[in-house]
């Protein structure tokens, strides 16, 4: 707690200031833009962080998640098209209130809820963050490795779609990770005589490959695709009768968004879902919703924004990330040379308290920008995806190409994209392969060194509490899908 | 009448061999155990430097995994059916042959005009036909970028017939 006086660092430092802003704007655009977003945002921009000092590069990288995540509510508002995932929700009440004339208004709410819910989050993950840190210190190999593998199973269970494709893709994920030289006995592994591959298959050409590249695959088979657009006049700030009516809802969306953040799924767009659900089983007028109710834009853009903060909360205090945006972080943290962890909480404060101050005022800048700005970056979706996809593809190319001068990272991005573009068609999330290779190394890396302490028992695993309490959590996560399915069928 | 009835269960049996859930889930189990069947080519460590499991372990584990799982979807698939997806365009097939392209020119020619024909071949065929604008998605924009990370990142381009003029 002696340290969150560090939190207003960065209102102090100008370069940081500047990165901020430019952060915000560029995290607008990218929200904005439906397939792109954030997470392949922030990858396309991961080799241009090299540029700059490891608190810079990671401000940067926050401040795109932040803005990013809400600038997917101003196309779902404007053309019914959610910018990001996590704005799916947003679509079902934001498009039908500005069909109806009230676009200022949707979009008003919808900036106010996000900024409560961003802050709010920042709240938690300044509180929770260090807690967890202090936790983490008990840890040992058999925690990590109970812990990681807790992970990969909330994936199947709180994750979008089946939760056996989730885990399929998870271990997808976790298998690209084995590629290469073996950590520990440097045995080659699936790396089939190439030279390049004995380095292992690095995090960007797969993040651009199943973000970017997948999603230029869809946009081919989407180029008649009309949208409807509503014209916006201006952003109107909530009405106090709005506020009456919403308050609520955003203070328990903002706690849905934080806790679902924290755990390692899909982060803001199962927690928008959960949001806008409980947002109209609460309301005092459910017929509303889907029709252009102020309390579903309320409750699912103050939970995707409040994911934000939430999902920062692991990848910070253990180095897990709790979403595929913050997984790019995460890297973006690793490549800088910055190991997350409790030690980092010890050793860097102020890092730490600098990113928790930059994400503070990151959401008050996107409430600026968005507010006076809404109306310019919507015009931004005008930008043909003829002209638009073949620029993304020059940048995808030559940024994946620039982390390691390698043209065969290029190949296996674009051996990705299509891995992505087919596994999306067929209904599987590339979110968990995300993960998976995230976590693969920490999974693989400490089931062994646990196995070498156990002396090969496997059931030493079992007589260690925390290890056994997430492995107990594991089975909840995987037995919850099942009893979700069993309470829909009784309902039926 | 028998054979009638005989003939409609053999096309609904075959027709099972052309779902989606079915390819998909062939698809993944013929990877996967090709997959499987190299890691029993991989070297052995002896008992002295094995860190608690062969380096092959890991990966079997996650593939048979994979095989189980998937097996397990294309069962459940045959109570509650994927969806059907509709079939693909041209302008994705055009668009997965320019990756094609990109790839041959990029390696035996050059990085940049490999970036440049995927433009223009994707840019046209998505249905742009503005001369104007076409350039500037193949030309002008992939040469900024180039620049850009050239002089601001230091990147140095793999050589070719343009970037050789470039470098001198």
């Amino acid at each position: 707690m002696e340290n969150l006086g560090l939190i207003f660092a960065p209102l102090f430092s100008y370069k940081l200031l500047i990165v901020l802003f430019f952060g915000t704007i560029f995290g607008l655009i990218l929200g904005v833009l439906p397939g792109l977003g954030p997470t392949t945002g922030g990858a396309l921009i991961l080799p241009f962080t090299m540029t700059l000092d490891p608190l810079s590069a990671i401000v940067l990288l926050t401040a795109i998640y932040c803005a990013g995540t809400y600038g997917g509510a101003i196309t779902a508002i404007l053309i019914n098209t959610p910018g990001t995932p996590a704005a799916a929700a947003t679509c079902l009440d934001g498009y039908p209130l500005a069909q109806k004339g009230e676009a200022g208004r949707a979009l008003g709410m919808a900036t106010v809820s996000s900024v409560i819910g961003g802050i709010a989050s920042v709240v938690v993950l300044i509180f929770f963050a260090p807690l967890l840190a202090n936790l983490a210190y008990e840890f040992g190999q058999p925690e990590y490795f109970a812990l990681a593998i807790f992970g990969l199973t909330m994936l199947a269970s709180i994750g979008e779609g089946s939760p056996i494709k989730n885990l399929i893709a998870g271990a997808f994920g976790i298998l690209i990770s084995t590629v290469g030289k073996d950590f520990m006995t440097s045995i080659d592994r699936f790396t089939f005589g190439i030279n390049e591959l004995t380095e292992g298959i690095g995090f960007i050409p797969v993040v651009v490959g199943l973000f970017a590249i997948s999603e230029m695959l869809t946009q081919s088979i989407l180029i008649n695709q009309i949208f409807n657009r509503v014209a916006l006049k201006a952003v109107k700030l909530p009405s106090i009768d709005d506020y009456k009516k919403t308050w609520k809802t955003i203070i328990r969306s903002s706690g849905i968004g934080s806790f679902i953040g924290v755990l390692p799924a899909e982060g803001g767009t199962v927690a928008s879902l959960i949001g806008y659900a409980e947002a109209k089983r609460w309301s005092k007028k459910p017929e509303d919703f889907g029709k252009g109710s102020i309390e579903g834009i309320a409750g699912a853009e103050a939970a995707n924004n409040a994911a934000t903060g939430g999902a920062m909360v692991p990848t910070l205090a253990l180095g897990i990330p709790g979403s595929a945006t913050t997984a790019v972080i995460l890297t973006g943290l690793i490549i800088h040379g910055v190991r997350p962890g409790p030690d980092l909480f010890r050793e860097q404060p102020e890092f730490l308290y600098g990113i928790f101050g930059s994400m503070l005022i990151a959401n008050i800048l996107f409430f600026v920008l968005g507010f006076f700005g809404a109306k310019i970056f919507a015009r931004i979706t005008l930008v043909p995806n003829k002209l638009l996809w073949p620029m993304i593809f020059a940048v995808s190319v030559c940024g994946t190409y620039s982390l390691n001068q390698s043209i065969i990272d290029v190949w296996l991005m674009l051996l990705f994209g299509v891995i992505g573009f087919f596994m999306r068609r067929y209904g599987f999330s590339v979110v968990p392969v995300i993960i998976g290779l995230i976590l693969g190394e920490l999974v693989e890396g400490t089931l062994r060194q646990s196995l070498v302490i156990f002396d090969g028992n496997w059931l030493m695993f079992l007589q260690r509490p925390i290890a056994l309490t997430f492995f107990v959590l594991s089975l909840i996560a995987l037995s919850f899908p099942l009893i979700k399915r069993k309470k829909k069928n009784d309902k039926v | 009448m028998n054979d009638v009835h005989k003939e409609k269960g053999t096309n609904k049996s075959l027709s099972l061999f052309f779902k989606s859930s079915f390819i998909v889930s062939a698809v993944i189990i013929v990877i996967s155990s090709i997959l499987l069947y190299f890691t029993f080519t991989f070297d052995i460590v002896p008992p002295i430097l094995n860190r608690g499991i062969q380096p092959a372990t890991f990966p079997k584990a996650l593939l048979i995994l994979i095989i189980a799982l998937t097996l397990l979807t294309y069962f459940i698939s045959l109570k509650n059916p994927w969806k059907n997806e509709k079939k693909l365009p041209n302008s994705f097939y055009i668009t997965l042959l320019s990756f094609v392209v990109f790839i041959i020119v990029s390696k035996f020619l050059d990085f940049f005009l490999g970036i440049a024909l995927l433009s223009i071949i994707v840019s046209y065929f998505w249905g742009e036909r503005r001369v104007t604008y076409l350039i500037m998605v193949s030309i002008i924009f992939p040469l900024i970028v180039f620049v850009f990370f050239e002089t601001i990142l230091g990147l140095r381009f793999p050589p070719g017939i343009i970037t050789n003029l470039y470098y001198g």
